[in-house]
């Protein structure tokens, strides 16, 4: 059997993956990274907006410091989150942003004098000093205090990415790209590796590593309507969790995204609202003032997806084609903003609807957009359960995020996690590893996948790859979104226990061999339901609103009772359900308060209403 | 506008079946507004034959994943609305990138030879200092270097140039891009003499024949015609100087 032997083993290329790897790379380490794709093409190459560091650089950002940077994450968080975590993170910033600078982002700077910029509804004037010239500047963005928000237009995952896999080029990282990992090798208490699946050919072979990264991203695609691209289908936690002792932190904490285009749900950046752009109704009406006096568009996301559902249910929703929908409105911004500034925004529009955003509104609405829970790590970000295995990026629940990440902080997050765990795993691998490869664990773990692969090609059942994915995901679109309550969540965990069920016996349509597509959807359909049913189940024990995670039937944030996070483990292959278990989030500088925007109804840990 | 019926004729054939011979097959499938080639594709494999090779990711023309030729011309499939097509629409994968299944090539590993051939990184001797801050640098430049790295690797260029499917040797207008985009950044410390030995040879900026075929089919407007002519100027006197 051929095998892959490295220190270092990091599934995912994305901003997350390769920074890890580059860090280890400079310490010295064999590294290798595995991705489904090429890595410049993986999901971070589509982030619009910008990345958040307290640089204090334009005049729109004087007065913040990495404080007022941490106590926006937390309340973005809604006390959800590890605040030692933030900590370590908002101090890391503005030397993380410079250190991208260093290798090659071609940041947008200060340009000194007089510029012109709309808020809440109206334009206003500032002036950037002399003295700032040339560094690196920053935009708005939602749920912040202060402009934070380094870009490159409106390509920052694009440049970062890039520049990142420049730097990987450079140190000599591996990177074997078509080829999927589809189980990790472990025995018990360390990680090994994992067993790797070859995109091009449908070979089996293991990876055999002292350090294991899990950096996949996120699994926005469980739900159809997703802004993610159509890789982030949650392998990375399936293939955790799958351990039996791997849990997955809150994963019923889903972003919803205010404006993803209709109906091809591409997302339109918060940077456009944050540029100054509108949300109109029907009656071209900016209807956030009314609902967010104070932060109008620019509230958190949770917040905003909200407020925008509930005016469509007050019969404020666009009539269109595929349902009601709202508006994004940022003509005003004019030609000039729109074509550099907002570039990629403005041909998306055109290309994919016909729509011209500097003389017509666009179409939008909440879809589905970051998944703030995954493989729960320590500060470290080694996981909970297995020596030897990290976690980094999107994939990871390191837990800055909590239930709501602000934008523009997860690009940050996936350089200081893999930065992170690039370093601590070196020390690991320099100072604790003491397991072995032992040659039967690593065969049977490789026969057990194969045995999965023959029994789908050799037939039996008689369910649709295809179908039932469609079920799946329409079983968290009507019961798991933007609002939540008791009965549906119940109806989805349901249904998805069904499916989980019938996910054993299904049937291919075509050869399944070699590379086939059907083949790799079925190998890892069963491992998406128990991702939406640990989303579904976790939602449903969790009785109060948190950020994202909005029940009707329990509309107030209660510190008295859920101010924990939820683990979910998938203890037994024939398990129905995940176990779930709780913790609490780490709390060292910010007590749990108002957020200042939102609903806001808090029962308080000492239980007085 | 009434509904059509669109035709499409897509190549078929698994590298790794090499007994069964390349072959064309016709699907059919109802249009309806907005219509892409992702959507088509994708419906298609879920609908008519799982077996289907073909590669997307961003769905949103940003990651270059695509590339396919559309009736014989290099495009972003996810970028094609169908509404621009004719009824009858034939599909085949990108020419020069090696095949790895109807649809899909390998440009992964095109594109990361070609960073390791020309050192596709800034170059520097300077250290990082984590207590100093950013280098001042005008956002004049800084937009400039953008516009030239906007390119998403999509290969369509590649596909479309008359030198790079004859000659496998020929780096293409992504590469010359690539590497003006070093060439005009400060921060990058190669000299122009480093810059010649990578791309003043007949492989490289000299083996283009300027007929522009990259240029105007470049998805992301990538402004090829004005780079390639930059760099050509750049080597040439550099060329002269140097001997
Ligand atoms: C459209 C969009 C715009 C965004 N804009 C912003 C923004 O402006 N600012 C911001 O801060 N955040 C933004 N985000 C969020 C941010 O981009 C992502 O959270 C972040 O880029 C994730 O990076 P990552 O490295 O964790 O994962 P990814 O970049 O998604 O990379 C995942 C990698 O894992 C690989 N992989 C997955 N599964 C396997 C497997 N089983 N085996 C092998 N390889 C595997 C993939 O091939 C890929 O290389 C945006 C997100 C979206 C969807
Ligand atoms: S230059 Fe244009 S056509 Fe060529 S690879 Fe880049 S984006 Fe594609
Ligand atoms: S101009 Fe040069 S690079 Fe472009 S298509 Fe012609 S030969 Fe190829
Ligand atoms: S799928 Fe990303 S460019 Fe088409």
């Amino acid at each position: 059997m051929e095998k892959v032997l490295t220190d270092v083993l990091v599934i995912g290329g994305g901003l997350a993956g390769e920074r890890a790897a580059v860090e280890a790379a400079m310490r010295g380490c064999d590294v290798t990274v595995i991705s489904l794709i090429p890595a410049r093409r993986s999901h971070s190459c589509a982030a619009q907006g910008g990345m958040q560091a307290a640089l204090g650089n334009t005049a729109k950002a004087e007065g913040d410091s990495v404080d007022v940077h941490f106590n926006d994450t937390v309340k973005g968080s809604d006390w959800g989150a590890d605040q030692d975590r933030i900590r370590l993170f908002v101090e890391a910033m503005p030397q993380v942003v410079r250190q991208m600078d260093h290798w090659g982002v071609p940041w947008n700077r200060v340009v000194p004098g007089k510029f012109t910029f709309h808020k809440r509804g109206q334009k206003h004037e500032a002036e950037d000093r002399q003295e700032k010239a040339g560094l690196i500047t920053q935009r708005d963005f939602g749920g912040v205090s202060y402009w934070r928000c380094a870009y490159t237009a409106d390509g920052t995952g694009h440049t970062l990415l890039y520049t990142m896999d420049n730097v990987a080029a450079k140190f000599g990282v591996k990177i074997h790209d078509r080829v999927e990992a589809v189980a990790l090798i472990h025995d018990g208490q360390n990680c090994l590796g994992a067993v790797v699946r070859d995109l091009r050919d449908g070979s089996l072979r293991p990876y055999l590593a002292k350090a294991t990264v899990i950096a996949t991203g996120g699994f926005g695609r469980i739900y159809g309507k997703s802004t993610n691209a159509i890789q982030n289908e949650g392998t990375g936690c399936i293939i955790a969790q799958d351990t039996g002792l791997v849990p997955l932190g809150n994963m019923e904490a889903i972003q919803f995204h205010p404006t993803a285009l209709v109906p091809v749900w591409i997302l339109i950046t918060e940077g456009c609202r944050g540029d100054g752009g509108y949300l109109l109704d029907r009656d071209n009406h900016r209807f956030m003032a009314d609902y967010e006096p104070e932060k109008q568009e620019l509230a958190s996301r949770d917040v905003v997806s909200r407020r925008m559902i509930q005016h469509i249910r007050a019969g404020k929703g666009v009539e269109g084609p595929y349902g009601q929908h709202l508006w994004l409105d940022i003509r005003h911004l004019g030609r000039r903003h729109l074509e550099t500034r907002l570039r990629e925004v403005t041909d998306i529009c055109r290309h994919f609807i016909g729509v011209d955003p500097l003389t017509e509104p666009v179409p939008v609405l909440p879809t589905q957009h970051y998944s703030m829970g995954g493989v729960r790590t320590d500060i470290d970000c080694a996981a909970y359960g297995l020596r030897g295995l990290y976690a980094a990026g999107e994939a990871g629940c390191w837990d800055m995020h909590g239930f709501n990440r602000l934008g523009g902080n997860s690009l940050a997050e996936t350089l200081v996690t893999g930065w992170i765990a690039g370093t601590k795993l070196c020390d690991y691998i320099e100072k604790d590893f003491d397991a072995a490869f032992a040659p039967k664990l690593i065969e049977e773990a490789v026969r057990a996948q194969q045995a999965r692969i023959d029994g789908l090609i050799k037939g039996g059942g008689d369910e649709n790859v295809y179908q039932l994915r469609k079920e799946m995901e329409d079983a968290l679109l009507d019961n798991v979104h933007i609002f939540r309550n008791g009965p549906q969540l119940e109806k989805a965990v349901n249904e998805l226990k069904d499916l989980h069920a019938r996910s054993r016996k299904l049937k291919l349509e075509s050869h399944g061999k070699w590379a086939n597509p059907e083949l790799s959807m079925a190998l890892k359909l069963p491992g998406m339901i128990r991702l939406a049913l640990s989303i579904a189940y976790g939602g449903l024990k969790r009785t109060e609103s948190r950020g994202s995670h909005y029940r009707e039937d329990f509309p107030a944030r209660d510190d008295q009772n859920w101010l924990k996070r939820t683990l979910a483990y998938w203890k037994q292959p024939d398990d129905e359900l995940p176990t779930l278990e709780y913790e609490a989030p780490v709390i060292t500088e910010s007590p749990p308060g108002s957020r200042g925007y939102g609903e806001s109804q808090v029962i308080p840990a000492e239980g007085k209403k | 506008m009434a509904q059509r019926r669109l035709q499409l004729e897509i190549y078929r054939y698994d590298p790794n079946d090499p007994q069964t011979a390349p072959r064309m097959d016709r699907f059919e499938i109802d249009e309806e507004p907005m219509m892409n080639l992702f959507t088509v594709l994708t419906r298609i494999r879920e609908e008519q034959d799982p077996s289907l090779m073909f590669d997307f990711s961003c769905r949103a023309a940003v990651c270059g994943s695509c590339g396919m030729l559309i009736n014989g011309k290099p495009q972003l499939a996810c970028q094609t609305l169908t509404q621009t097509l004719p009824k009858k629409t034939t599909l085949h994968p990108l020419p020069v990138f090696r095949h790895v299944g109807d649809l899909g090539v390998d440009t992964g590993t095109w594109f990361r030879t070609m960073y390791e051939n020309i050192g596709s990184w800034v170059h520097t001797e300077e250290e990082f200092d984590p207590q100093a801050i950013e280098q001042r640098l005008p956002n004049d430049l800084m937009l400039e270097i953008y516009e030239l790295e906007r390119c998403i690797e999509c290969g369509c260029c590649v596909a479309a140039c008359g030198t790079a499917n004859v000659r496998d040797d020929f780096v293409g207008a992504v590469t010359v891009n690539r590497l003006a985009r070093f060439m005009i950044d400060p921060r990058d410390q190669r000299t122009n003499l480093q810059y010649y030995d990578v791309m003043g040879t007949d492989d490289g900026i000299f083996g283009c024949m300027g007929l522009l075929g990259c240029d105007d089919i470049c998805p992301k407007e990538i402004p090829l015609q004005k780079t390639l002519a930059m760099v050509r100027r750049k080597m040439a006197m550099t060329g002269l100087k140097g001997k």
